[in-house]
């Protein structure tokens, strides 16, 4: 391995370090917020919305997705659209209530 | 015969056969959670006003918290086991998978305290349609976490001796195993808010 290379693992790792403090303060963050007793929808738009900033810095630096090759992003566009289908899945069917009533 | 592209990436891919089999593995992954957690929202907005019961009557949001910080953790140390390969030194990566095997017993422990807990005040799956999506849920999960920590294991211990050999391919192991054991940490970010604090 060249030093140029082993200078760019190094500087990952700085990241890694970074990525774990970010991660813990938002773990906190979701648990603070949760004893502010706020509206249902509010509350579930909060939690999911830090939930889904710490999973995409997961993603991005511990799973390397910031620098993925694009085979590996079109499996995953593939997963989102069908993952969508899924959690469409429960409105879908509170529709259809709606319109049988 | 030998496996083909397990070290130099595929022309077609540009990528080692592995990674993107562990991503189409992530994919499938995907769909299971998905659908459960589909399941959850569904029984959840269906269930007749005022009948839901919510996690925090049953669950200890402190250990869970714990538990989370425990599985964060455990990520970092297993990127740094793969970095530490990276940059030749298998002493540090054999200390950093270690102490990630050892996260993922700490967070078997507390689920195994959570899980008692609940048995012992009569909480179990059929109590009600909270607990039994909770259980089938965190049940996966915790299955996950178990597989997970037998590829640990074994790389960690008789596996090494593939760096001695292949240090490129073992190297290659490792962030594919590190890829699968982010995904489980990626799972329990979400489980931990929409189970326990909502």
């Amino acid at each position: 391995m060249s030093a140029s290379d082993a200078e760019s693992i190094r500087k990952q790792t700085r990241a890694y370090i970074g990525v774990f403090f970010a991660l813990m303060v938002l773990t906190v963050l979701t648990v603070a917020v949760s004893y502010f007793h706020m509206p249902v929808v509010l509350a579930v738009v909060v939690a999911l919305a830090i939930a889904s900033f710490k999973g995409s810095l997961v993603a991005a630096v511990f799973m390397h997705l910031s620098h993925e090759r694009k085979v590996i992003y079109w499996v995953l566009i593939l997963t989102v659209v069908f993952f969508i289908v899924l959690m469409a899945i429960p409105s879908l069917w509170q529709w259809n209530l709606r319109t049988v009533r | 015969m030998d496996i083909p592209y397990n070290v130099e990436p595929r022309p077609d891919t540009g990528l080692y056969n592995a990674k993107l089999g562990i991503w189409l593995f992530l994919a499938s992954e995907v769909m299971l959670f998905g659908a459960l957690f589909s399941s959850y929202v569904l029984l959840r907005t269906g269930a007749p006003a005022g009948t839901w019961h919510h996690g925090r009557e049953f669950l200890n949001v402190p250990l869970a918290t714990l538990n989370t910080i425990i599985l964060i953790a455990s990520s970092v140390t297993m990127v740094m086991s793969w970095a530490s390969l990276k940059l030749n030194d298998f002493k540090k990566f054999r200390l950093y998978l270690g102490v990630t095997f050892l996260c993922g017993v700490g967070f078997l422990a507390i689920k195994a305290i959570e899980y008692s807990t609940k048995f012992h005040h009569g909480y179990f799956p059929k109590s009600n349609t909270f607990l039994a999506i909770y259980f089938t849920l965190t049940g996966l999960h915790v299955l996950h976490v178990i597989g997970g920590m037998i590829v640990n294991g074994y790389f960690a211990g008789p596996g090494a001796k593939m760096w001695r050999t292949e240090p490129e391919r073992f190297t290659n192991r490792i962030e594919v195993a590190g890829l699968y054991w982010h995904f489980v940490d990626l799972v329990w970010i979400f489980l931990f808010p929409t189970l326990y604090l909502l």
